[in-house]
């Protein structure tokens, strides 16, 4: 049966449109991340938390630079030119320490550079392995179902409802207090939060048919796991990590303080807080308050990136974001304050 | 016949090559398939508490190069029944017979040469299309599973599948969301036809889209099927696209099949009173023919496939059911003065020329006992 030919074909000879292919590779589909990058860029909200990321790690990266310009090593307790005739500590500005000296005559901002590699480093690590770990889990929680969901679910929870300081104690006095134990501890106990939501996910991508189209091509459980399935909760992971990376800083600095984290001759910011524990009684305000600005630039950041990274990647909030501009636009539109011609909702003329 | 068809009709003289079948080959056979979903409640105890039997006692034949018809309600186990035969679901029982082989118990990995040689195309352009992948890598996966194709071989042959369903190879890179329902379709057909398989599954392949670009989607399978030999089960609630695209149709209620017979047989002369009131029930194009058209108007809902009825599951709502129609279930069988290949499963099978009354509710009440419908649907009318 020769029915008339569809209309969508190319309709040009073969030879021409394979070659027309080779040329027309610029035929790019828009994919989903690069609409959400596109999104990210307007988003000057965004943009400032980019900035106060950035630096930080310009100061993480080039904590080496400020110990030279400055001549001040970050972990020698320098008594002789690090504190004044009376044994006390400079303050801000004073003999070229640019943010005080500590009680043992350490340059606060050197360690503060020297901090925010370490805070970097486990925020970063610990997150990266708490999301490929708690996606990986999830994942197989949520598509295989059955004990095996069971079993992990379970042990989410259990994670999830862990009084997770003790056992950081508890660790810390068993083995000795170190960096890997730190990145250890914090991604053991951030990784349910992700795999619970992979696993919710999950569960509710497996029953698409796109899923079902793969089995009938003969796709392995691994396959349709990590190549059809994954990219589709790619978001929320996306998100959720960006959100953990502050929780581990702020979780490191914690566990610092407690004397349980990484040990004290390192410059952290959980460190320093503790040693200014003992010394805000004369007045060294600048030994707790720079650290403390370091790690809430930090986590703000972080946090403010998380939440325009959600708005990005959330399809749905690109009408939160149209709605915005057309109330600008309305706003800052001729004639100022008042409606111009018609009444956008109901669409009838103004009187 | 023709005036059902909304398509435009084949030059005459010139037919598919059904039309001439030399050789009667058995491509697939299903064998007393029986499919039954578990109902289950607890939370940590799970209790199987009854079950949903969507597919009961299934026997059909699928010839080679032939496409066959699948018919039916929404709910009456159609689409079940194509997932049985593709092993998306684990038969409860029964067999299912692929090119001489029983398919319906192999392991995951033995049943993937046989993934190869049976493919099907969905019904929902727009769930079955991995929305976060490339269409090229769409198309390209059964290529990459089976290691047929790699790199730019792979490449190539996708777009050339591209070229065949008529799409635009350019748009290799593009995303499903870039696509309209009818486009979307024909990555689905081209992803089925990558493997060069010999049946092809539609389970409701044109249902989601508009008229005219199910057409488009119909000539491009049956152009695509007299280019390749394929095989076709193809599963519609539209009879009027079922007639046009099919061999022979099965006729499915409530998990069962009532009738089968060749196509033009089945349209021109129904046995089962279920299939008659169905084809009476279909839109004439013809507004002349419509009015004068006689409506077989049914009562009531289809019965729950949870508990089903018993005997013949039609006759809750059968405008002929007798007392044994509720008691003794009809075989599937040839009846006498059919063609052989006509099967029909009724203790009562409508004559040829018969006007079918639909049967009221107090039909059924005084028939059986109970009140088959909703009261009110009666003001529908019936003729």
């Amino acid at each position: 049966m020769s029915l008339a030919p569809f209309e969508t074909t190319t309709g040009r000879p073969e030879e021409t449109s394979l070659e027309a292919v080779e040329a027309a590779q610029a035929i790019e589909g828009r994919s989903p991340f690069r609409l959400a990058l596109a999104r990210l860029r307007t988003d000057r909200m965004a943009m400032v938390a980019l900035g106060m990321i950035v630096l930080m790690a310009l100061l993480a990266i080039l904590a080496p630079v400020v110990s030279a310009l400055t001549g001040h090593n970050p972990y020698n307790p320098d008594l002789v030119n690090g504190t004044n005739s009376f044994g006390q500590p400079y303050g801000p500005g004073q003999a070229g320490f640019i943010l005080g000296s500590d009680n043992v005559g350490r340059d606060v901002l050197v360690r503060i550079a020297y901090g925010a590699r370490i805070s970097l480093l486990v925020g970063i690590l610990a997150t990266l392995i708490a999301t490929i770990g708690g996606t990986i889990l999830g994942l197989v929680s949520g598509y295989f179902g059955g004990w095996i969901d069971a079993v992990l679910a379970r042990l989410m929870d259990t994670v999830l409802s862990f009084p997770y300081v003790l056992l950081a104690i508890v660790l810390a006095a068993v083995f000795s207090a170190s960096l890997p134990l730190t990145i250890g501890v914090i991604a053991f106990f951030s990784w349910a939060a992700i795999g619970r939501i992979v696993r919710g996910q999950t569960l509710s991508q497996k029953e698409k048919e796109y899923v079902e189209a793969a089995r009938s091509i003969g796709a392995g459980s691994f396959r349709i796991m990590f190549v059809d399935i994954l990219p589709n909760l790619i978001a929320p992971v996306i998100v959720l990590g960006t959100l953990l990376v502050p929780t581990a800083i702020v979780f490191e600095a914690t566990l610092d303080y407690l004397g349980v984290g990484v040990g004290p001759p390192t410059p952290t910011w959980g460190n320093m807080l503790a040693d200014a524990q003992g010394s805000a009684g004369f007045g060294a305000w600048w030994f707790w308050i720079f650290p403390s600005i370091a790690l809430l630039i930090t986590t703000l950041g972080f946090n403010l990136l998380g939440d325009s990274v959600r708005d990005a990647l959330d399809p749905r909030t690109e009408r939160i974001f149209a709605m915005r501009r057309k109330v600008m636009a309305t706003a800052g539109g001729p004639g100022g304050s008042a409606p111009a011609d018609s009444d956008p909702l109901s669409g009838e003329p103004a009187p | 016949m023709t005036e059902r068809v909304p398509f435009a009709p084949p030059p005459s003289g010139e037919e598919m090559p059904r039309a001439h079948q030399p050789s009667v080959e058995t491509l697939l056979r299903v064998e007393h398939v029986v499919k039954h979903f578990p109902i289950k409640r607890g939370i940590i105890f799970k209790r199987q508490i009854g079950s949903v039997q969507a597919v009961e006692d299934v026997n059909l034949e699928v010839h080679r190069g032939e496409t066959l018809g699948l018919v039916g309600e929404t709910g009456c186990g159609k689409s079940t029944l194509a997932r049985c035969i593709t092993r998306l679901h684990p038969l409860t029982s029964g067999r299912v017979v692929f090119d001489g082989v029983d398919i319906s118990r192999l392991s995951v990995r033995r049943m993937r040469p046989y993934r190869r040689r049976m493919q099907m195309i969905f019904q929902d352009p727009y769930g079955s299309l991995n929305p976060r992948r490339r269409v090229g890598s769409i198309i390209g996966d059964p290529l990459a599973i089976h290691g047929v194709a790699a790199g730019p071989e792979r490449k190539r042959r996708v777009q050339e599948l591209m070229e065949t369903v008529g799409l635009n190879p350019e748009h290799y890179n593009r995303f499903p969301s870039e696509f309209s329902g009818g486009q979307r379709q024909r990555i689905g057909v081209a992803r089925a036809l990558a493997l060069r398989p010999t049946l092809i599954v539609c389970d409701e392949p044109v249902s989601a889209l508009d008229v005219s670009v199910q057409a488009q989607i119909i000539n491009l399978l049956e152009d695509l099927q007299g280019e390749f030999g394929l095989t076709y089960v193809f599963i519609a609630h539209d009879l009027a696209v079922v007639e046009h695209v099919s061999d022979r149709v099965a006729v499915m209620y409530l998990g069962k099949v009532v009738e089968l017979a060749a196509t033009a047989e089945l349209f021109s002369s129904p046995r089962h009173p279920y299939t008659a009131a169905l084809l009476s029930a279909s839109m004439v194009a013809d507004p002349e023919k419509a009015r004068a058209s006689h409506r077989v108007v049914l009562y009531g809902d289809v019965p729950s496939p949870i508990n089903p009825p018993t005997g013949c599951r039609f006759h809750t709502r059968c405008p002929k059911a007798q007392s044994i129609c509720s008691a003794e279930e009809p075989p599937l069988e040839v009846k006498p003065g059919d063609p052989p290949g006509h099967l029909t499963a009724c203790h009562f099978p409508v004559q040829r020329g018969e006007t079918l009354v639909g049967a009221t509710p107090e039909f059924h009440q005084a028939a059986a006992g109970f009140v088959a419908g909703a009261p009110g649907t009666g003001a529908e009318g019936g003729g």
